[in-house]
């Protein structure tokens, strides 16, 4: 639109001077001042910003973030420009994460989503609809891109079930060119923001594989609840450990149900489970605060359930397996780095009684036990979580079923398919 | 099981389970897999054909049998309405099951996914889930896609959703 207008007022300047009759020039010029306005309307698109700066000015995009550091919750803010996180689904949940993040200034993002925008989804919040028909990826990449465009995103249009998707999926994740010296993955996390369970169990695949930390959120199909949960390969519950949770709302609901069979959605709820998936997401990357495992949200008795999973020593997925192996491997290590660190620590404590005299045996208990009662094995859930779907059940007896011929081919069983198809 | 009619019951203890727990990317577990999924839809079509019940065709449409394509159809009020059938093999296989699709009914009913993928979700995916690997394709379309047809066909004809192809007093989009 700037570059239109600016082509309109060269032509009224060219047509002010070609005019011999003056008459015609006020009206001119009253249609070039016209103009002017209008080109002064038009958006403005901000450049990109060098440096995170703490300078307090209006024009600075980052002043209230760098706060942070000031009053002492993030030790070097700065540090978010590192960070690369992929976010796969960007309906309800997953664009309000992208938009948060972005206004956080994260270093790069990663979207994935194969769906359309549509005006049935105008209940939620960031799309908007004159998106109505573009990829989610596109249009979110349009929308972030003007919000801050120092943020490096890239967009996937890929349904990562399917094998050439997730092949896609894997690589990007891999993939290590923003930040080279990056250990393991290209990514420092991956949410999931899906609303299904194949979905969710692809991502649990790719993560495992690549021992990649994620988490993982959802909304109820009745929009009323929600939950979070923070995945880490080996060493917390994989999605494929346990059934996955739900939580009770009081009311019979199935969540991670997808939209179509058409689900109930409610902007709060969604934005809810977004701003407590991004919140976890910065303590995690950014060192603050007390990450949680896994945070549920019963919007109809405002409850908040919390809980912590052991993965699963019989596992059905052998990514997962393989992972606890390492990191029961890797425990002496870790027990020893706890070691030095608490000994580093351990000397402001020791500087004598608080009180002399203590009358009342008054004592201060810790109530931070290391493996608290909130940790437990994944069949034992606390009040007000439920499975959603059974486990498999055990089979002994050998269900070998070759009732038909001896045939061990592959090409020959084709083809007796399509014999009795076509008879 | 409970609340299944006692015929898909029978049929279903003579489709042969299914053992190998191999999903497309597991190589060659997955050609065993591959080769008992293919023992056990003949045995279901065999047994269809015998029992006068034949509804479906399918076949892989690609050579490492992760895309299947064919046609089911259903009876109602003595006319037979058949629709394309097409499901992609997840990934996650067998651990989550086929998402079969039904492209031509997309958008006809609430009881289906963008893409025309019918809903399971309550009738089907928690024995698919007690079953895994047990179960392979022809349970799915016995327990996941037979009655959903049953239960949304007579529903979509009734309210004028879909016609019949002979039906020709109005303009026809349905085969």
């Amino acid at each position: 639109m700037e570059v239109e207008l600016k082509h309109l007022l060269a032509d009224l300047q060219s047509l002010t001077q070609s005019l011999p009759d003056p008459s015609h020039h006020a009206l001119l010029l009253k249609i070039q001042l016209r103009v002017e306005d209008l080109a002064n309307l038009a958006p403005v698109r901000r450049s990109k910003v060098e440096d995170m700066s703490a300078e307090v000015v209006d024009s600075n995009p980052y002043s209230r973030l760098m706060a942070l550091q000031r009053m002492g919750i993030v030790e070097n803010y700065e540090r978010i420009r590192d960070f690369s996180v992929a976010i796969v689904g960007i309906g309800g949940v997953g664009s309000v994460a992208a938009e948060m993040l972005t206004r956080c200034g994260i270093g790069r993002l990663l979207l994935y989503d194969y769906d359309k925008v549509e005006l049935a989804n105008m209940n939620r919040l960031f799309f908007r609809p004159d998106q109505v028909g573009m990829t989610k990826t596109d249009a979110a990449l349009q929308t972030l891109s003007d919000i801050n465009p120092d943020v490096v995103l890239e967009s996937y249009t890929l349904n990562i079930t399917t094998v050439t998707g997730f092949e896609t999926f894997m690589s990007s994740l891999k993939n290590k060119s923003f930040c080279p010296d990056k250990q393991g993955s290209g990514v420092d996390l991956v949410l999931s923001c899906v609303d299904n369970y194949e979905a969710r169990m692809a991502v649990n695949q790719a993560c495992n594989e690549l021992s990649q930390t994620w988490m993982e959120s959802g909304v109820s199909e009745d929009a009323v609840s929600g939950h979070i949960q923070l995945l880490i390969p080996g060493e917390t519950a994989c999605f494929a450990c346990a059934p996955p949770l739900v939580v009770a709302s009081g009311v019979d609901e199935r969540t991670l149900k997808r939209e179509g069979v058409c689900a109930a959605s409610l902007p709060t709820t969604m934005g809810v489970v977004a701003g407590l998936l991004v919140q976890n997401t910065l303590k995690l990357l950014l060192g603050f605060g007390q990450v949680s495992p896994y945070l549920g949200y019963n919007s109809l008795k405002d409850f908040f359930p919390t809980m912590q999973m052991k993965p699963n020593p019989q596992c059905s997925n052998v990514a997962c397996l393989k992972r606890q192996e390492e990191y029961m491997l890797a425990k002496p290590t870790r027990d020893a780095a706890a070691k030095a660190k608490m000994e580093a620590e351990a000397p402001s404590t020791e500087e004598g009684p608080l009180h002399q005299d203590n009358e009342w045996n008054i004592s201060v208990v810790d109530d931070i036990e290391l493996d608290g009662p909130d940790t437990r094995s994944s069949d034992v859930l606390p009040e007000g979580l439920t499975h959603e779907l059974p486990a498999a059940d055990e089979f002994h007896e050998a269900t070998v079923g070759t009732p038909v011929g001896d045939t061990d081919d592959l090409e020959d069983l084709r083809k007796q398919l399509e014999a009795i198809n076509s008879s | 099981m409970e609340g299944w009619d006692p015929n898909t019951k029978s049929t279903l203890t003579q489709i042969p389970l299914l053992t190998t727990k191999a999903g497309p990317r597991d190589g060659a577990a997955w050609t065993q897999r591959l080769k008992e999924e293919y023992k056990s839809l003949i045995a279901y079509t065999q047994m269809n054909k015998s029992n006068d019940n034949d509804w479906f065709r399918i076949s892989a449409a690609n050579p490492q049998g992760t895309r299947w394509t064919g046609k089911c159809w259903y009876v109602y009020n003595l006319l037979k309405y058949e629709f394309d059938l097409q499901f992609d093999i997840p990934v996650t296989y067998p651990s989550t099951a086929p998402e079969l699709e039904l492209p031509q009914l997309d958008g006809k009913t609430q009881k289906m996914y963008r893409g025309g993928k019918i809903c399971l979700t309550v009738h089907f995916k928690p024995l698919w889930a007690k079953n895994c690997p047990r179960f392979g394709i022809a349970h799915a379309l016995c327990l996941g896609l037979a009655p959903w047809l049953a239960a949304e066909i007579p529903i979509l004809v009734d309210s004028g959703m879909i016609k019949h192809k002979d039906d020709t007093t109005t303009t026809s989009t349905e085969s």
